[in-house]
């Protein structure tokens, strides 16, 4: 059987999104993608400098990725736009991740910005990936706007603390026809492929990889992980029973008349 | 509320008393946390937490790599003229000395740009002293339009406006802040301030606020270290930026932690400030907050930056010159203060990779 997760028309290979700002230098990105199997991959528009080459993280995404620019630094709706806008404008296509965060403790997305700047963009044909807390409502307000897929966070950015919004996920996998990528928080493997076995279309990582000792072996692992557990979604995991099942029943006694 | 009503909570206390009744075992818990409040913030200044040095630069390591990942934004700081109508008695530009004042033309400022642009920088901090006459908002308006063909982003760190001034910089294209309160203690801050408009204590520590109000997206705040207390000085540069964390939360804060050079005229600054007391700062000021910046300047040494890379610097000045026009002209006038580091640019990036670490030269760009 043939499984392709599709986004705005196009088919993505690999399940596991891969986030660029925190690595100790963008040389190691092509190495990094290598290993994984990522076929998409992330960049800041923020740090994207067409002026100077070296500098610049766009050149060092290998050719065969899907660029998914995102627009970190924005406080609101308005700024994701001209983000997105400037983002295109410097060739860095049509796939956008809008990020809207008007908080600085926690990074907490702001939902309803990321509404309105989804609706804005998706008009103005961009693939649109809104990163944002898991909330039904909001993922099918996405959905109408024009949304290619809902990011909902698994716990807070760069957190590493796994699927913390397990159970809302769970929701918007159910409930949405959108694909549903596990987007900040996962900081091992293993959680990769819990969300991936719960039926989420993809993960993305970044400081997971970014802050691990061997960040090439880790980048491996979660090639891995997000591989398995999609596989183990696949095959449909046999149910999960709270209580053991004796093997002498206690409705054994009800014979058939 | 401003933050000097904040500072009016605070400034009375008795922070010896605070200091003397704290043990290791307070120390060790709010190393421990993972949200400090005030006070523990005050507490990892304190001379008790000397002995945990070690482990507050583990967890600051660890909460740095976490949200900043291994990244350090350089930019490059550009004096516009050194004219000023103060005399802070710790500053070389201090209007009674004598030395040769100038101001760049807007000529001048491209010809500067050209240059440090050249070296790949794109963040930039603009500097003057304190003369409206001859660095007026409309001058500094000027100059930013012509930087901004250079630069995605342009940093002010000028005399305090207003919020309809800090407005307008905005809209030219300015869009951090840096402003140093420079000494907390207000007794401290009249000895060190005798005259000019600077001597208005409220009027500069309101400034940010009012720079937040209008829509800045970065803050920079500080204190001079040297003038008075460090701890204290330490402790209100963190409750400021705290301040202005919990009522702006969308602007991105970050402290500098500047050290008295020597210059122009001899000052000699009444506290020592060592080494250790500057990591103990940045280290305290990381666990209390993780996301905010910290700013190391040239003032410092090469061998005390490189090691502040692991322990919770987020950005640095390199290729620095406090002169005026001090990059395109030989016979460069006299400096604000004398830099540490003298290191360019294409060997402070070589150095930031040689840690591990990758030099940022753009992380934003003015929309
Ligand atoms: S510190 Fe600033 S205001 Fe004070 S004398 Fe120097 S340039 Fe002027």
């Amino acid at each position: 059987m043939h499984d392709a997760l599709m986004i705005g028309g196009q088919e993505v290979t690999s399940r596991l999104f891969l986030g660029t700002g925190k690595f100790a230098s963008n040389d190691m990105i092509p190495e990094l993608v290598n290993v994984s199997g990522a076929q998409v991959v992330t960049v800041a528009i923020r740090r994207v400098d067409p002026d100077y080459p070296e500098e610049n993280v766009a050149n060092y995404i290998p050719g065969n990725c899907i660029l998914m620019p995102n627009t970190s630094g924005a406080r609101n709706a308005r700024e994701a736009v001209r983000i997105a806008k400037l983002g295109r404008a410097a060739g860095c296509g049509d796939w956008v991740k809008i990020e809207v965060i008007a908080d600085n403790r926690y990074l907490l997305p702001d939902n309803y910005e990321t509404i309105k700047a989804t609706e804005e963009l998706a008009a103005d044909g961009f693939v649109v990936l809104p990163y944002i807390s898991p909330d039904l409502m909001v993922a099918r307000k996405l959905e109408e706007v024009g949304a290619a897929a809902v990011m909902p966070l698994g716990a807070p950015i760069g957190s590493n603390r796994g699927l913390k919004t397990k159970e809302l996920i769970k929701i918007l996998i159910e409930e949405c026809s959108l694909p549903v990528i596990v987007d900040a928080g996962i900081g091992r493997p293993s959680q990769a492929a819990e969300a991936m076995e719960i039926g989420a279309a993809a993960v993305l990582v970044n400081t997971a990889i970014a802050t691990a000792k061997d960040p090439v072996a880790m980048a491996r692992a979660f090639g891995q992980a997000v591989e398995a557990g999609r596989n183990a979604f696949l095959a449909n995991p046999g149910e999960v029973f709270e209580y053991a099942r004796a093997s002498s029943p206690l409705t054994g006694f009800l014979r058939n008349e | 509320m401003s933050f000097y009503e904040e500072y009016k909570k605070f400034s009375d206390n008795d922070f010896s008393a605070f200091f003397n009744e704290l043990e290791d075992q307070d120390i060790r818990r709010i190393i421990g946390k993972s949200r400090l409040t005030e006070l523990d913030y005050l507490a990892l200044l304190s001379p008790r937490a000397e002995k945990y040095l070690e482990e507050m630069a583990q967890k600051a390591h660890h909460l740095t790599l976490q949200h900043f990942g291994r990244t350090i934004l350089l930019y490059t700081p550009l004096y516009l003229a050194n004219y000023c109508v103060n005399s802070c008695v710790y500053c070389g530009f201090q209007v009674h000395n004598k030395l040769d004042r100038k101001k760049l033309s807007l000529t001048e400022v491209e010809a500067e740009a050209q240059i440090i642009a050249g070296t790949g920088l794109k963040h930039i901090l603009i500097l003057t002293g304190e003369s409206r006459k001859h660095s007026s908002v409309s001058y500094i308006k000027d100059c930013t339009e012509v930087l901004k063909k250079y630069f995605t982003s342009i940093g002010i760190e000028v005399y305090p406006l207003t919020e309809q001034e800090y407005a307008d910089l905005i809209q030219a294209g300015v869009d951090s802040l840096t402003m140093f309160q420079e000494a907390y203690n207000e007794q401290v801050y009249l000895d060190m301030h005798p005259a000019g408009p600077k001597r208005d204590y409220q009027f500069r520590l309101n400034a940010p606020e009012r720079a937040c109000k209008a829509g800045m997206r970065s803050v920079n705040l500080g204190a001079l270290l040297g003038l008075h207390d460090w701890r204290t000085e330490a402790f209100f540069t963190g409750l400021h930026v705290n301040y202005l964390q919990n009522n702006y939360p969308d602007v991105e804060v970050s402290i500098s932690p500047p050290r008295m050079r020597p210059h122009l005229g001899g000052f000699n600054p009444p506290v020592d400030v060592s080494d250790k007391n500057l990591v103990q700062y940045i280290l305290a000021f990381r666990l209390f907050m993780p996301r905010g910046g910290i700013t190391i300047s040239t003032r410092e040494n090469p061998q005390l930056r490189e090691h502040l890379i692991k322990l919770g610097a987020t950005k640095m000045s390199a290729g620095s010159c406090t002169a005026v026009g001090g990059r395109t002209d030989a016979a460069k006038s006299t400096g604000q203060f004398d830099i540490s580091d003298e290191r360019d640019v294409a060997t402070m990036t070589r150095v930031i990779y040689s840690h591990g670490y990758q030099p940022v030269f753009k992380d934003w760009q003015t929309i």
